[in-house]
């Protein structure tokens, strides 16, 4: 089976993000970028799968030359072959998923892993559009994984609880924190990974459906207030978090 | 100066001629595969170490062995072990990488250290063909693990003093090895011991030793002030029967071996007692921080920013140093073709050329980090002085740095001894140097200086600061002859001129280098001109007690002069520039320079 997982790189959690002059990204001198947290779930288990299964895995990425960083280390982890869609300029979540969907289809890959969500714009939306462009299955924010043939059961996270759902290939799966331990990329691998070579291609091309018309910090946090030390306070507490704060 | 023409530089050299920044090697130049071996290994000590620490200090049965397997399944035992015998055959500057990494963890660094390099680096560079086959994949995967001793109950710094033998058996199969090693890290769990015997009393050699052959025990566990974790205990060989095919390296050459291998041992142990120190400092500054006292975080205190300012300085220069060197042997050594048969001689000859160096890193930064865990224990105030917070564990780890790979006082003597032999055997110009140098010190006018570089003054003062190691070190051959090494103060003194030279240039080197590649960061101008300052004032004295030491009357006075000369510096604000270097701490939160 044709295993592939679909990454993105991403600043680094701990980065202080500063927004650049045109007031639409993020400026990105001093940032560190990293694999996203997520599609580490979803590398994980397409080595497991694989190691299962067997079969080949595939990663791909949609952007700049800076993302080959992160196909690299994907295949530092043991990913067998890895795919850059080139595009220099920032896309939609609909752009990325048209470009992955058509590399999908070409790969052939029947099984598909991302990370839930990627955590620099956060939309949690790109599995399964990519899902829907393709006509697969999909499960989304999955914690457990078995795959029986042709039958895959997967355990997703719902609000306070579990849901147990059952679909089949070919299917899109989108990785919760918890569905495994990421691998470390052991020395062997990495020095493996130098060896291969990462496929660049253009991204196929797709028109902007949603445009970033500006980026804006969240307000800085107020400091707190000390409204009096004994009980005469209570009922001005009260007070204020129902008529200010709005949360009783 | 002269300019080097050669394609590496010669050790020692740097006092010689200036270095050109952009053919320095910093850490900003890791490559990619560098940087993911860093990360694994950070995740490794960070996820399955660093949360048993305590387990660790107890010596838990068991535990130590079960993560140096798991380390040996991501390769972090083999980094120096060739491709062919299960290893990954890498870099040094990967091999200082992983040991920096590893370096936070404090005893289990010592378990690693210890079997990763003075237990399998032997067999590596000396063993047979048969040995290497045996014992390699085994110390890769860590299935077996290796211990190494030179020290004896009554034999430490003179190793060659020793008195355990080993006599050939009549039938000429086994060599019978009598006597007892000291300090063997790992002893209580390896299942190799790599250690020294005279046979027949006079020819000094090695052998590697299996823990189940006859007459081979070891002693219970000693009990350490620091480095808990690690197992230390004493070999005992009572007529152990040790097979002929287990002598390492030729009869009576033991000693080519235990030097060889302590040089590597030096600069493994400067890049791990780096990792040591920035993880305190990144504790420090997390506990200043978050510890109030008259209302406010004691690190909006002055003494406090001090003293994490300077930690910060230090560690960074040590920094440099470490993978300048690294840089250098590596440039060296990637010349070699790993399939000649003379590979293991080449890359020793190649590490050997940079043993004034390796010495140097050894002294200097497990110097830095007695330093910055003193102050990571005033920082934390009370809490420092408890177990139960995790600098009292880093202080009492470090203090073994400055006694084991050759105490500082051995190291302090060699620096300025091999530069001199290097010297007598023309390898050095160091001598010719000094006499040149001689005449021109006195004639000497001011010189213009560059207004459009930050770094002129500092410069100007690392060219000195050559000038002065190379007049003392003249003077005091001149002085002494071949009576020199029974000046050990004066030696030492020189070592320190030397030492503060190398460490001024190296942090300047890599910022200047950082600073061409239009970053500008304004805290490592301020860390190198902070430095710069303190260490042209120690120079001064150290310089001072040489020359009062060695000349008197009107030479000294001429000597004083120069001196004088040669340090002339107006004082910068270094307050200030310390509270911008801690502030960029107490920013970031961790050490991230």
């Amino acid at each position: 089976m044709k295993i592939a997982v679909c990454v993105s790189h991403v600043p680094d959690t701990a980065t202080k993000i500063v927004i650049g002059s045109d007031n639409k990204s993020i400026d990105p001198s001093g940032v560190t970028y990293i694999v996203n947290p997520y599609d580490e779930f979803a590398i994980e288990e397409a080595l497991k799968t694989k190691e299962k299964l067997g079969g080949e895995t595939v990663v791909i990425s949609v952007g700049k030359d800076a993302n080959k960083e992160t196909l690299r280390k994907a295949l530092a982890m043991g990913i067998d072959n890895a795919v850059l869609l080139k595009d220099d300029n920032d896309r939609d979540s609909i752009g990325i998923a048209k470009a992955l969907a058509e590399e999908i289809k070409n790969q052939a890959a029947e099984l598909v892993f991302f990370g839930k969500q990627s955590v620099d714009y956060d939309n949690s939306i790109i599995g399964q559009l990519t899902a829907e462009l393709l006509g697969y299955n999909c499960v989304s924010v999955v914690v457990d994984l078995k795959i029986d043939g042709n039958k895959i059961t997967a355990e997703r996270e719902i609000e306070g609880g579990r849901e147990v759902v059952e679909t089949s290939l070919p299917a899109i799966i989108t990785a919760q924190k918890g569905l495994n331990e990421p691998r470390y990329a052991s020395l062997k691998g990495i020095m493996a990974s130098k060896k291969k070579v990462i496929e660049e291609k253009a991204a196929a091309a797709s028109d902007k459906v949603v445009e970033v018309l500006r980026m804006k910090k969240p307000p800085m946090k107020q400091p707190g207030r000390i409204l009096g030390t004994d009980k005469t306070a209570v009922a001005e507490l009260v007070r204020l978090l129902k008529e200010e704060a709005k949360v009783i | 100066m002269e300019k080097e023409t050669m394609t590496h530089q010669k050790g020692g050299s740097f006092l010689l001629q200036s270095t050109d920044p952009m053919e320095v090697f910093t850490p900003e130049d890791f490559t990619e595969q560098q940087k993911m071996i860093k990360q694994t290994t950070s995740g490794f000590v960070d996820n399955e170490v660093m949360p048993k620490a305590n387990e660790i200090d107890d010596q838990k049965e068991g535990l130590s062995v079960s993560l140096l397997k798991k380390a040996g399944e991501l390769g972090l035992l083999s980094v120096d072990i060739p491709e062919e015998y299960g290893g990954m055959g890498l870099d040094k500057t990967s091999s200082m990488l992983v040991a920096e990494n590893i370096g936070r963890t404090g005893a289990w660094a010592v378990s690693h250290g210890a079997h990763t390099g003075i237990g399998t680096l032997p067999i590596v560079y000396f063993g047979t063909e048969e040995q290497k086959k045996k014992y390699l994949p085994k110390f890769a995967t860590g299935e077996w693990i290796s211990s190494y001793s030179l020290s004896e109950p009554g034999s430490g710094s003179d190793a060659l003093s020793a008195r355990t033998t080993a006599k050939l058996t009549g039938d000429g199969k086994h060599y019978v090895l009598n006597g007892t090693k000291m300090w063997l890290s790992n002893a209580g769990f390896a299942d190799v011991y790599i250690t020294f015997a005279k046979i027949d009393g006079d020819k000094f050699s090695c052998f590697i030793i299996e823990k189940d052959f006859p007459g081979v025990s070891t002693a219970a566990e000693e009990k350490k002030m620091g480095i808990k974790g690690s197992s230390t205990r004493q070999l005992f060989l009572e007529n152990a029967l040790v097979p002929v095919e287990n002598l390492l390296g030729e009869i009576g050459r033991g000693h080519i071996i235990a030097f060889n291998i302590l040089n590597v041992g030096r600069f493994k142990l400067a890049a791990a007692v780096i990792g040591a120190a920035k993880k305190v400092i990144s504790n420090s500054v997390q506990y200043a921080k978050t510890r109030n006292q008259f209302n406010q975080p004691i690190s909006n205190f002055g003494l406090i920013k001090q003293k994490l300012a300077e930690m910060v300085i230090r560690t960074y220069v040590g920094e440099s140093m470490v993978y300048r060197t690294a840089g250098l042997i590596d440039r060296i050594l990637e010349n070699i073709d790993p399939n000649n048969e003379d590979a293991s001689k080449q890359t020793l000859k190649g590490i050997e050329e940079y043993a004034v160096e390796c010495s140097i890193l050894k002294v200097y930064c497990s110097e830095i980090l007695d330093y910055v865990v003193d102050e990571g224990v005033q920082i934390y105030g009370g809490y420092g002085y408890s177990e139960d917070y995790p600098v009292a564990r880093a202080y009492r780890d470090s203090r073994i740095n400055r006694i084991f790979e050759g105490t500082n006082e051995i190291n302090r003597l060699l620096i300025p001894g091999m530069l001199l032999k290097r010297s007598m055997k023309g390898e050095l110009g160091l001598l010719t140097a000094a006499m040149k140098l001689s005449g021109e010190l006195l004639a000497l006018t001011p010189q213009e200086e560059d207004t459009d570089d930050i770094f002129v003054t500092e410069k100007r003062l690392i060219n000195n600061a050559k000038k002065i190691a190379i007049m003392t070190l003249g003077a005091a051959a001149q002085k002494y002859m071949d009576k020199i090494n029974d000046e050990q103060e004066v030696l030492s003194d020189i070592s320190d001129v030397i030492m503060e030279t190398y460490a001024m240039e190296s942090v300047l080197l890599r910022v200047e280098k950082k600073l061409k590649s239009a970053i500008t960061d304004e805290i490592l101008v301020d860390i190198v001109k902070t430095f710069v300052n303190d260490a042209i004032s120690r120079i001064e004295i150290s310089a001072r007690n040489i020359l009062t030491a060695i000349s008197d009357g009107d030479t000294l006075r001429t000597y004083l002069t120069v001196l004088k000369r040669q340090t002339k510096y107006t004082p910068i604000n270094t307050v200030q520039r310390r509270r911008k270097v801690a502030d960029s701490l107490i920013q970031k939160g961790n050490y991230e320079f």
